[in-house]
């Protein structure tokens, strides 16, 4: 494992910058209870995956390229987010494969890492759980579980939280459908599996979702507000501190 | 390829998620399809080595296509295999044709195989006299009820039990309905042996061909594919051409690969391995063997690198099984022979993307399909070029046929300005400054343009009223 650095800088993602902001600072938080220093580069913005998936690769490069330039240094950048990450650390090297930035762009790919991996494994991180009994359930985001693969380090945090019960989601490797433009290019589709998943996160009994990525949890949480369900969604990042700074 | 001429995919698509039938056989069968392939490949570690062998296989094999398949046509010849080229699926289903008429044939058994379904082999044998029966059990359950395969496997994985009962019940003469699984069986093996004897020509797949000595590999369940190669006096194997492996020593790797990958069996039931027809003195086996050789677009895909990739494939179904897509539609709502995550790389390079594109776009990149991919296609990545591709004219002599068809100004411009404003901090920090201003005007955003779409089964997120950009410069945050 790395060793453990004075300072990391934080990609907060365009999501979380423009819907989620607690969810961010939550992040920050957690980093800095454990004495880092979080260096917040305000020329970020958006990772580029939006645009590289829908087919628009140009697009995403110019946007990717403003990303390396707003994180010039080597330190870690840690990321609150298993798909922006994923793209960050896996999809910028073939993004600049042939490209002038190509080591500029493995450099910085190398210095991603999702927000509970860095928590779990380079800060070692214990927790105090402060918070009420509660059961809550969790979905893994299909990026943070299969380009990052950091479920393990996600659930190890709420598994240190002593009055939180995670209950299990029967299909939890299954997709909740929101895949970006996907949601609203295959709008039945997408619907057709969130609904789904709606259902199984109700079997659960909890009171909470938790996940580690908002566009799952607009997506499903939007849908569960939508068919009046009372469980909301909550980023793992603001729920491990409200639980733990009391 | 297409099953019919112009692929409606909305209406093909709200008309599968609307049946609750089809909708809950499919759940079940994916849910039991992959648990088994977990139970087999339980140790990650072995399947990872494993499935770097077989990808190493199939990149091999690739790598030196033109040379395996003049190897594979020289020692076929030599063992007595007669060997057949055909670049269009008229040209190979012209090709059966002639060997059948020859026989004054008329009667066809067949084994399961998806390249025929390419060819669309039967329709066209119909339309020259000639009845092909269909003998995989699936086959012959969606045979009889006038349906193509839903899946490239199992291919009536569509329907239950009990539909298919009703199906034997009114499709085959003088047979009682029952629901007992057993009872089903015989009546189909009562049928299907009868046409065994009758037929006089039998066509199969091909799942592997070995270059080295001309052996043509034929996996399969139920025997019912080895009636069909070694009971008519005439047999013949269709193929794409990119199924052919370099060794013998290719084989055991890829066929535990297929078998585990796609039903989670260990080894199937019969292995057919199939180097010449009946030689001098021996009792049984035909006495031709033909092997027809299908490119229909495949030289094509082989020329470029990265879409070369999808030529790996070795059909087991597994991307089918574990995508969330494929299981909420099922094969038919995607119109082409080729369904789920395979079909929707494979089917635009073949079809064009102005026929099939949108295949490309009904998938969330989940990556569950590269996941389980036996030989790892990038399956995403191919996906993405597909939608780049959709976009944008593109001057390289590999580019997917029909690339730009979906040029349009309106979104171009919409993710121009998207780039610029992502490029630009101020641009930025003021559109989440209005945008957070706007949502606090009102309590919900309005249901117009692409939102209409979210709203119709999710509420629409609120803007926040300070970006997390404003709150780390408040909380005084540094940047280096």
């Amino acid at each position: 494992m790395p060793t453990r650095p004075q300072k990391v800088y934080y990609f907060g993602t365009c999501l979380i910058d423009l819907c989620y902001p607690q969810a961010g600072m939550a992040g920050i938080e957690l980093l800095q209870r454990e004495g880092v220093e979080v260096l917040f580069p305000q020329q970020q913005s958006c990772c580029g995956q939006p645009a590289y998936n829908s087919g628009f690769p140009e697009e995403a490069r110019k946007v990717a390229r403003q990303q390396l330039k707003a994180f010039p240094n080597d330190y870690p950048i840690v990321v609150p987010s298993g798909s922006c990450g994923g793209m960050l650390k896996h999809h910028y090297p073939k993004l600049f494969a042939n490209q002038p930035e190509f080591a500029e762009a493995q450099r910085f790919s190398g210095q991603v890492m999702e927000l509970t991996e860095f928590l779990v494994t380079v800060l070692e991180i214990q927790l105090e759980d402060r918070g009420q009994p509660i059961k809550v359930t969790w979905h893994s985001s299909c990026s943070a579980l299969r380009e990052m693969r950091v479920i393990d380090y996600s659930k190890s945090l709420l598994r240190q939280l002593r009055n939180v019960e995670l209950v299990e989601l029967r299909r939890e490797r299954e997709c909740c459908g929101f895949g970006g433009s996907f949601s609203v290019k295959q709008a039945d589709l997408s619907s057709a599996m969130v609904s789904d998943k709606v259902a199984d996160i109700e079997k659960t009994g909890a009171s909470r979702l938790l996940s580690g990525d908002c566009g799952c949890l607009m997506h499903i949480g939007g849908a569960l507000d939508y068919q009046k369900s009372l469980i909301p969604a909550q980023h793992i990042a603001e729920f491990v501190w409200e639980r733990v700074h009391g | 390829m297409a099953n019919s001429s112009v692929v409606d995919f909305p209406k093909n698509f709200t008309k599968a998620l609307n049946d609750p039938q089809l909708r809950h056989n499919l759940r079940s069968a994916m849910d039991t399809l992959g648990m088994r392939r977990r139970t087999l490949f339980s140790d990650p570690v072995s399947f990872e080595q494993l499935r770097a062998t077989g990808d190493e296989i199939r990149q091999r094999a690739l790598r030196q296509l033109p040379e395996l398949l003049e190897k594979l046509e020289k020692k076929c010849t030599e063992n007595g295999i007669q060997v057949h080229w055909a670049e269009t699926p008229a040209e190979a289903n012209q090709i059966c044709l002639e060997i059948i008429q020859r026989h004054n044939a008329h009667r066809v058994i067949k084994g399961k195989s998806m390249v025929s379904e390419e060819m669309h082999l039967n329709h066209f044998l119909a339309e020259h006299d000639v009845e092909a029966l269909e003998t995989d059990l699936g086959e012959y359950i969606i045979q009889l009820d006038h349906e193509t395969p839903s899946h490239i496997i199992v291919p009536a994985i569509h329907k239950n039990r009990d539909q298919i009962a009703r199906l034997f019940h009114d499709k085959i003469p003088n047979t009682p309905y029952t629901e007992v699984v057993e009872e089903l069986n015989a009546i189909a093996r009562k049928v299907l042996r009868e046409k065994f004897l009758a037929g006089e020509v039998g066509v199969s797949g091909v799942n592997f061909a070995v270059a080295e000595t001309g052996t043509l590999c034929l996996v399969e369940n139920e025997g019912n594919g080895r009636m069909c190669t070694t009971a008519p006096p005439v047999h013949i194997a269709v193929m794409g051409l990119e199924k052919v492996v370099e060794r013998l020593d290719d084989v055991p790797p890829l066929l535990r690969l297929l078998t585990g990958s796609a039903t989670g069996q260990l080894i199937t039931t019969y292995f057919n391995m199939i180097t010449s027809p009946r030689k001098a003195g021996e009792k049984d086996g035909p006495k031709e063997v033909h092997l027809v050789l299908l490119d229909n677009g495949r030289s094509k895909i082989w020329a470029d690198p990265e879409l070369r990739q999808t030529l790996k494939c070795i059909r087991c179904g597994a991307c089918l099984n574990h995508c969330p897509v494929y299981t909420r539609l099922g094969g038919h709502a995607y119109g082409y022979v080729y369904p789920g995550p395979i079909g929707s790389i494979l089917t635009p390079q073949i079809e064009g993307l102005v026929n099939a594109g949108a295949m490309a776009t009904a998938s969330t990149f989940c990556g569950a399909c590269e996941e389980v991919c036996p030989v790892k296609i990038p399956i995403t990545d191919i996906l993405r070029r597909l939608r780049n591709e959709s976009y944008q004219k593109v001057d390289t002599p590999h580019a997917v046929k029909g690339h730009g068809y979906k040029l349009s100004v309106i979104e171009s411009l919409t993710w121009k300005g998207w780039a610029l404003n992502n490029m630009m901090p101020w641009a930025n920090a003021l559109s989440a400054k209005l945008l957070g201003l706007l949502s606090a005007q009102l309590p919900r955003l309005p249901k117009v343009g692409l939102l209409k779409y979210w709203g119709q089964s999710r509420t629409l997120p609120k803007f926040a009223a300070r970006s997390l950009h404003a709150l780390a410069k408040e909380k005084g945050l540094r940047d280096e």
